[in-house]
């Protein structure tokens, strides 16, 4: 499509936040509102016309899309259609990617979060990120690690044992590692390493949680209680997440975004309530994918 | 459909895949095999003597190991020739350093007497009797100026790796071709140029100068041993800790080095062993004093150059003296290491 927009990555392009792309975009915040779902335009994290490079490749290309608070969205997509790539566009960790590049905005309570002078280490603290592959801390135990983020963040904690119950109770571990707090991270089996690594999100009060792909190396036990975790969080945060199983998107995500790449870069092709991507999807690719007829 | 039945009956526990009596014997077969080969050849050919066995039978070990597997396939042959090629080259090397060893414990030893390890030779010759005087000033003085380089260079090449794996800063590359290239520095070069700054500066040989020409010769190995640990350290996390909002410093210094903190132990103690034997930069810099001191803006004693002049002086007891010295090293830096592994041990069970 337009593979020759990167001319010159110094300057980005001027940014027409897109209500119809080239793809068929819908950008449709009234069919949300006709869902009766309270939208609030100010609250909650919205991309415009978000772009990403990585060197010279394109990789996503021109994405908009809103998050509103306290709900759950859930990105899908075939693989190298540019999910994660979004996803960590979201609270700046596509910068630590060597000879990576954006363009447009992302907005996080109505702040672009790329504005000069924003603070990314405060944008990362209000936005928390859980990530594919669980990583604890190798050198720090369990109780060590659901409070290390505020550790390395200096932040004082007046009581820190209510702090590890409670994030580790949201996250679905406590009962499983209440007797032994002390026992290193890496000693948890891989579902409980992941729920671990959701609770050391929890403890810095995010926001907005992005997930990236959390489940997929889990068993089905430790997936539903993940999905529970999810849903009981976006009570009281925004959450937003990709996936790729389908089943996991129609039962957690209020809204579902479908990406695509189709050997360009990769493209917001639908948003909407999820029971619309899944009964009736006003793109025929959407509903191709998730009707399992390709990706 | 039925019920599995479980029986109560526990088989016996066994280690099927462990190595049987049959392969042990068949391998003190081949070496004695290959033995009486090597003296075959010893007598036939002009090779002779201790050496000229062992060519024999390294040649003979892999011809045997062939034979008594040719009958089991090329498969099973060329396994058993690749080990027994991979046996006969850790023999070949294992053995000059045994035998280093053994020289230095035999020859050594000789040295030894009840008060050696707890006097000094303010008062004894090196050619004295050899139940006088010791190595006390020497063991002190070593241990001072190796400490203080170790204070020196650990943090200094710490620092380095992290500047070069971390904060991957403009100068990464050259800060990273720099240490390579002091890696190739030879010690009396960076004990000359010690001596013509420190020394002449100050006008005096001392301990410290001494310990600035090791930290020299130090900070390269531990720089290159702390970049490799540190790029072993997986990305995933540090993208943890960025994700939960801690800045690069805090993420260095609170997740990514506690990690490694055992390499970078192991890292300061192959440092340390680089130079605990230097000479030539002693030499140079801090000089001999034949009693016990721990001043260090003065000459003091080092077991390398209290090893060496015992060599220089020639005769019999002198050299004893130094077989003495250099036992007393070897062992310094063996406790070392035990000391670090123990230290790293703690470090990695703590977690």
């Amino acid at each position: 499509m337009d593979n020759n927009i990167n001319n010159d990555l110094g300057t980005p392009e001027v940014i027409v936040p897109s209500v119809t792309a080239d793809a068929g975009v819908v950008e449709d915040r009234t069919q949300r509102n006709a869902g009766n779902l309270e939208v609030s335009r100010r609250g909650g994290l919205e991309a415009v016309g978000v772009h990403a490079w990585f060197n010279k490749h394109h990789a996503l290309a021109d994405v908009s899309l809103h998050f509103p608070e306290n709900t759950v969205t859930g990105l899908i997509g075939p693989s190298g259609c540019g999910k994660s790539t979004f996803l960590r566009l979201l609270n700046r960790m596509h910068e630590f990617i060597p000879k990576a590049a954006m363009a447009g905005e992302v907005l996080f309570e109505g702040e672009d979060i790329y504005a000069p002078g924003v603070n990314p280490i405060e944008i990362r603290r209000r936005i928390g990120m859980v990530f594919q592959k669980a990583n604890p801390f190798p050198a720090m135990n369990i109780g060590e690690n659901v409070i290390a983020g505020l550790k390395l963040a200096r932040v004082k904690v007046d009581d820190k044992d209510a702090l590890i119950e409670e994030c580790l109770t949201r996250a679905g571990l406590w009962n499983e590692v209440k007797d032994r707090l002390k026992a290193p991270g890496g000693s948890l089996s891989g579902g409980q390493q992941q729920r671990l690594c959701i609770a050391r999100a929890l403890a810095l009060k995010p926001d907005v949680l992005l997930l990236d792909e959390p489940c997929s190396a889990l068993d089905p036990g430790s997936t539903l209680r993940v999905e529970e975790t999810i849903v009981q969080l976006s009570e009281t945060m925004t959450i937003v997440m990709v996936t790729h199983n389908m089943q996991q998107a129609a039962r957690v995500s209020d809204y579902c975004a479908f990406f695509l790449s189709d050997g360009g870069p990769g493209r917001l092709v639908e948003a909407d309530l999820t029971t619309n991507i899944f009964s009736n999807p006003s793109d025929k690719r959407t509903a191709d994918y998730v009707q399992g007829r390709f990706g | 459909m039925t019920t599995y039945q479980y029986t109560d009956v526990v088989p016996e526990a066994r280690r099927p895949w462990d190595h049987s009596r049959s392969t042990a014997l068949r391998a003190v077969a081949l070496v004695v095999l290959a033995g009486i080969f090597g003296s075959v050849i010893n007598q036939l050919t002009g090779l002779s003597g201790f050496l000229g066995w062992y060519v024999g039978l390294a040649f003979a070990v892999p011809v045997i190991a062939f034979i008594g597997s040719a009958r089991h396939g090329w498969n099973m042959a060329s396994d058993r020739i690749a080990t027994s090629l991979m046996s006969i080259a850790f023999a070949t090397v294992a053995i000059p350093w045994m035998s280093i060893f053994w020289t230095v414990l035999k020859n050594g030893s000789k040295a030894f007497h009840s008060s050696y390890l707890t006097s000094d030779m303010r008062v004894t010759s090196f050619s004295d009797d050899l139940h006088l005087g010791g190595l006390k000033h020497a063991i002190i003085g070593s241990l001072l100026i190796v400490l203080m380089a170790a204070v020196i260079a650990v943090p200094l090449g710490v620092l380095a790796a992290v500047y070069i794996v971390e904060v991957k800063g403009r100068f990464a590359r050259l800060v990273r071709f720099l240490t390579q290239a002091m890696s190739g520095v030879p010690s009396i070069v960076a004990g000359l140029f010690v001596y013509s700054t420190v020394i002449i500066l100050f006008g005096t040989f001392s301990a410290v100068a001494g310990s600035l020409a090791l930290a020299i010769l130090m900070l390269p190995t531990v720089a290159r041993t702390s970049e490799e640990v540190l790029k072993i350290v997986p990305e995933d996390l540090r993208s943890a800790s960025y994700a939960l909002g801690a800045s690069q410093a805090r993420t260095t210094f609170r997740v990514v080095l506690p990690t490694v903190a055992s390499g970078l132990v192991t890292a300061s103690v192959l440092g340390v062993a680089r130079v605990v034997g230097e000479t030539a930069p002693l030499l140079l810099t801090v000089s001999y004093f034949v009693g016990t001191s721990a001043s260090i803006t003065e000459p003091i004693a080092s077991l390398p150059v209290y090893v060496f002049t015992g060599l220089t002086l020639g005769d019999a007891n002198s050299a004893t003296r130094s077989w003495g010295g250099s036992l007393v090293l070897l062992v310094m830096v063996l406790v070392l290491f035990l000391l670090a592994r123990f230290a790293s041990s703690r470090l990695t069970r703590k977690r």
